[in-house]
């Protein structure tokens, strides 16, 4: 199915996209759907983006549903492994 | 097979505005019909305009607007169909005004017969059901479009909403292709459609098969299905030359 469902987040931060460049991370987009590139048939999508430098200017990925859910686990272990007056 | 010619040209859409679109014709003179094609929620992209150039290839002009060229003109299909689902989507009002201004360059071509079908994959698929309800078609084919019934569950972030109210309209034969193992739309869903398009005395023909889900028709997907797909394309074969051919 198309989902159409879309969870949209501000992000402060960079990440490396087109042409091996850094940039400016600005959006996040995240939604559970058909990918582009992976071998399965839904999986979460999150996209890394600057809408202002154009639609290009975005790091994509695609994760199954397990896969996301242990990069939620992982997130959350990383930030609470670090000294909370760091990781705020 | 016939010889073919595609190219990407601008055309009017909604509102008059430019936008770009995938041309496909055969080589040779007319008449004959044309058709829409509208791409999935992914896009633009090389799938699709291999399906507009087997239009083509099966004797119609075919022409498939890009969606998303107003929010991301010239981007990579995935990148664009990112942009615009960032941003919320397609208005259901202006993908009318693309479909009836594609609609109206297909009659305007010297070749055309005056008769265009539409057709679309997925969110096309609810799409091209839309557009039938609202734009002059000859005939129209959903394959796998989800909530044209159906209310989306509780708490679902949708932007979409179903169309129930607007098929007392639809203005031309619809053919639906579906897998029984997808859930939007469900078999349950298509049963509901069929009887709403019954009821409201609306010629449709449906066929749904077995041992398919979504997207059985895309062929770089591991969703792809042959047998299902091999026989959607006879099924849409046989329905555009009753429709749209002559």
């Amino acid at each position: 199915m198309c989902t159409y469902a879309t969870v949209r987040t501000t992000l402060e931060g960079s990440a490396k996209g087109p042409d091996s460049r850094w940039f400016h991370v600005t959006d996040g987009t995240i939604y559970f759907d058909h990918p582009v590139h992976a071998m399965t048939e839904h999986t979460l999508n999150i996209d890394f983006a600057d809408p202002a430098r154009g639609p290009s200017a975005r790091v994509a990925v695609e994760l199954t549903a397990a896969s996301a859910r242990n990069l939620i686990a992982a997130i959350e272990a990383a930030l609470e492994s670090a000294p909370v007056e760091i990781s705020r | 097979m016939s010889d073919l010619h595609a190219e990407t040209v601008m055309i009017e859409g909604h509102d008059g505005d430019e936008i770009e679109a995938y041309l496909a014709r055969p080589v040779g003179d007319g008449p004959r019909g044309g058709v829409v094609v509208i791409h999935h929620l992914p896009g633009y992209d090389r799938g699709t305009k291999e399906i507009v150039r087997r239009f083509a290839e099966l004797g119609y002009d075919a022409l498939m607007p890009n969606l998303y060229w107003r929010e991301a003109p010239g981007a990579a299909p995935d990148d664009a169909a990112a942009t615009v689902r960032a941003q919320g989507g397609v208005p259901d009002e202006r993908l009318i005004g693309d479909v009836a201004g594609a609609a109206a360059n297909l009659r305007s071509l010297p070749t055309s017969n005056g008769k265009v079908g539409v057709i679309g994959y997925c969110s096309g698929g609810r799409q091209s059901v839309l557009a039938a309800c609202n734009v002059d078609l000859d005939a129209a084919v959903d394959c796998y479009g989800a909530f044209v019934v159906g209310t989306p569950p509780e708490g679902f972030p949708l932007r979409v909403t179903n169309l129930v109210d607007q098929l007392p309209n639809l203005r031309a034969p619809l053919l639906g292709l579906f897998g029984k193992e997808d859930s939007y739309p469900s078999p349950e869903q298509v049963a509901e459609l069929d009887e709403i398009l019954t009821a409201n005395d609306k010629p449709h023909e449906f066929h749904s098969y077995d041992d398919a889900g979504h997207a059985f028709f895309a062929v770089e997907r591991p969703s792809y299905r042959v047998a299902a797909a091999n026989d959607g394309w006879e099924r849409i074969e046989a329905f555009f030359n009753t429709h749209l051919g002559g």
